[in-house]
């Protein structure tokens, strides 16, 4: 299994013939996620790439069981897509968009959160089930499919994980980019608490940076409730308060949300907390091989670890 | 995006929240004129506006008892390196100041609207503890601070204003003016996007009235596109040189103090890029996130940029490519280095799409780039090159 997206993701692309849409909408394809819409208003009745196009979401749910959306609109309009997906009976929804207003976010998610539909993001890379969906931006080769599900606040630093994870002869269950945003759908629990009833997902990576307090609230739901390894990091310790570092949610307000606060926290639920970003795969494979030599089971890791040489 | 007190107040006037009369100046003559003939009296507060708090402790806020203590102290104030625990030790130069009408304060409270990103709704703040930094109240007496959570669908409610207004010890007429208030600042928060308003103090004065004696206010970035009036309040005075330089150019931007220039694609990369040159023992000079298309000029202007600052020595350059193709962007950063004639270490790693080709050409070419082949690498290499 995975989490989020894998074969039966049957995708709607919302803003489809735009250009970050149509791009990644190939991308997609070509990764082998099966686009079965597109959604752009006022264009319904015509194809992109052979993939029927719709006016409206709602449409595509019908005529073509998408069950899943991935939304490119421009940020002026993400909110309402985000809605219009929701109501139409999408069950995932994952919003790449940068920039939507806070004050749209903080009515959509209040609007949707006890509703049947997860939303990840805005602002975020999307998520990948290696070998079985990419509904995301990310570049889909550098990732392998395996048992490690990751986590993560930013885009590259995902892919940075990534490669980590795959260098040290692990793969990925499930990755996912929750988004740099100070409202987000799914936060760091929602996503962990997946990763820990996922039977396929032996490990977790999860990376943080400063601002909020999601990732100390993550970390008090892994103390209570969560048995697997999970490493973590969190971007960010070199950064002056008061100082919005790119993403919108990356801001140390008022002292609170600093890096050393929740990495302190982290490491007291049993997080293992790396303190260099490079050290996040090397890391996960020894929490791995330390639990699976405690229950006898053999490691994962098919390749043979040897350090790194030029 | 942050802007003046006297811009926030005049925000709050056309909401109908209650603030001193003034005007902003630029000179000790502009302060006497307005003195003078707007605001009458015979006490006057001289205030100097600067994006940052603590002010007073700075000495930038003063009273004047006298039209010529108005010239004196305003004249003092304009042009005068502020520092305050915000600032930085380096400070703010004053360029306009705002002078207001002398209050007769009676007591003070504090008030805040901000997000509480936990809970994802917006959240009013409100203190006795007024007139000193709430962030001490917050860390030492945190009882002292009473929130109410506004839902989204519903704004705020009536009775939400009136039990803070209750909280804070108001009673009868005052109460009343106190709810007003509460109910009018929570307006203003809302219908200009705003991602904090802070009143501290508000304040009770000896004639029994409710104002606003100082507005913080500071607006969500990603509104800005439909607030124009609020857009056009941006003081480029008040931000850095070159990091309004950078977004010309769409680059992501943040001068820090250290030696190690830095250019990222990714704002989670670029800090952890930071983070991994203090662990490698020099100190990043700035965070630099070119985003998602670093082509040829995106780096030669990231080059430009980086080493305007004079102090930085070495520069790491940490390229993740996924949509980006790391060839074009090695060649962008060949051909910049050429034609800059950068000539302090370069650490070069780019990992991901067409990387390998990206490692090729930047060995084949003449220059002396330091080629780091994973994150780990290029630290040590960032530590190597400093120690040289």
């Amino acid at each position: 299994m995975s989490i989020l997206v894998d074969k039966k993701t049957r995708l709607v692309v919302q803003g489809i013939t735009g250009s970050e849409g149509s791009f990644h909408t190939i991308q997609m394809v070509e990764y082998g996620t099966k686009v079965v819409a597109g959604v752009t208003p006022g264009k319904g009745g015509t194809k992109f790439e052979g993939i029927p196009i719709y006016n409206t979401v709602e449409e595509t749910v019908i005529n073509q069981k998408a069950n899943t959306s991935i939304i490119f609109v421009p940020p002026a309009f993400a909110a309402d897509a985000i809605l219009e997906a929701s109501n139409a009976g999408i069950k995932v929804i994952i919003c790449v968009t940068e920039g939507i207003p806070t004050s749209d976010m903080i009515k959509v998610y209040n609007s949707i959160k006890n509703k049947e539909v997860v939303l990840v993001g805005p602002n975020c890379p999307g998520a990948i089930s290696p070998g079985k969906a990419k509904v995301g931006i990310m570049p889909g080769f550098i990732h392998k499919k395996g048992t490690i599900g990751i986590v993560s606040r930013s885009g590259t630093l995902t892919y940075e994980a990534v490669k980590q994870i795959v260098d040290v002869g692990l793969g990925q269950s499930t990755a996912v980019g929750i988004g740099g945003d100070p409202i987000i759908g799914s936060k760091f629990t929602d996503i962990i608490k997946m990763f820990s009833e996922d039977p396929d997902t032996e490990g977790v990576v999860m990376i943080g940076e400063i601002g909020g307090t999601a990732e100390e609230e993550a970390a008090a739901f892994i103390k209570k409730n969560v048995s697997k390894p999970v490493v973590g990091f969190i971007a960010g310790r070199t950064a002056p308060p008061g100082r919005r570092m790119g993403h919108a949610g990356a801001i140390i307000a008022g002292g609170k949300g600093t890096a050393v606060e929740k990495m302190a926290v982290m490491k007291k639920a049993g997080i293992k907390v790396v303190e260099s970003p490079a050290d996040i795969g090397i890391t996960m494979l020894k929490s791995l091989e330390k639990v699976q030599k405690k229950s006898g089971i053999k490691t994962a890791s098919k390749k043979k670890v040897t350090t790194k040489k030029k | 995006m942050k802007i003046h007190e006297y811009q926030g107040k005049e925000i709050l006037r056309k909401f109908n929240v209650p603030v001193p009369r003034g005007g902003v100046v630029f000179s000790g003559e502009e302060a006497v004129k307005i003195a003078k003939e707007e605001l009458g009296g015979d006490i006057w507060v001289v205030k100097a506006q600067i994006h940052a708090g603590g002010r007073g402790k700075g000495g930038g806020v003063k009273v004047a008892k006298s039209l010529h203590e108005v010239w004196e102290f305003a004249s003092q104030i304009i042009g005068m390196n502020l520092v305050t625990h915000q600032t930085g030790p380096e400070g703010n130069v004053v360029k306009r100041l705002l002078i207001e009408e002398g209050i007769n304060i009676d007591n003070e409270f504090y008030i805040g609207i901000t997000l509480d990103r936990a809970q994802s709704k917006n959240v009013m703040m409100v203190s006795t503890e007024g007139g000193i930094e709430i962030e001490k109240v917050a860390a030492e007496t945190p009882e002292k601070i009473i929130k109410e959570i506004i839902e989204p669908e519903l704004g705020m409610q009536p009775y939400q204003a009136r039990k803070l207004a209750f909280v804070l010890g108001f009673e009868g007429d005052q109460h009343k003016k106190a709810v007003k208030f509460l109910m009018a600042l929570y307006n203003v928060y809302e219908k200009t996007d705003a991602s904090l308003v802070e009143i501290n103090p508000l304040v009770v004065t000896k004639e029994g009235d409710i104002i606003a004696l100082d507005a913080k206010m500071n607006f969500d970035d990603n509104a800005l596109y439909r607030l124009k009036d609020i857009a056009e309040y941006r003081d480029l005075d008040e931000e850095d040189a070159l990091e309004v330089e950078a977004s010309k150019y769409n680059l992501n931007y943040i001068k820090l103090d250290g030696n190690v220039g830095c250019m990222v694609n990714g704002a989670g990369l670029a800090m952890a890029t930071m983070d991994i040159i203090k662990l490698a023992g020099g100190e990043p000079a700035n965070f630099l996130d070119v985003g998602g298309g670093a082509d040829k000029d995106t780096v030669a202007n990231g080059f430009k940029i980086i080493l305007s600052d004079a102090n930085v020595k070495a520069i790491l350059i940490n390229i993740f490519g996924g949509i980006v193709r790391c060839d074009r962007v090695a060649q962008g950063v060949i051909d910049a280095t050429k034609w800059m004639h950068v000539n302090i270490p370069i650490v070069v790693r780019l990992e991901g799409t067409n990387a390998k080709e990206a490692r090729v050409l930047l060995n084949e070419s003449e220059l002396n780039f330091e080629v780091a082949s994973s994150f780990k690498d290029a630290a040590e290499k960032v530590t190597a090159v400093l120690k040289n």
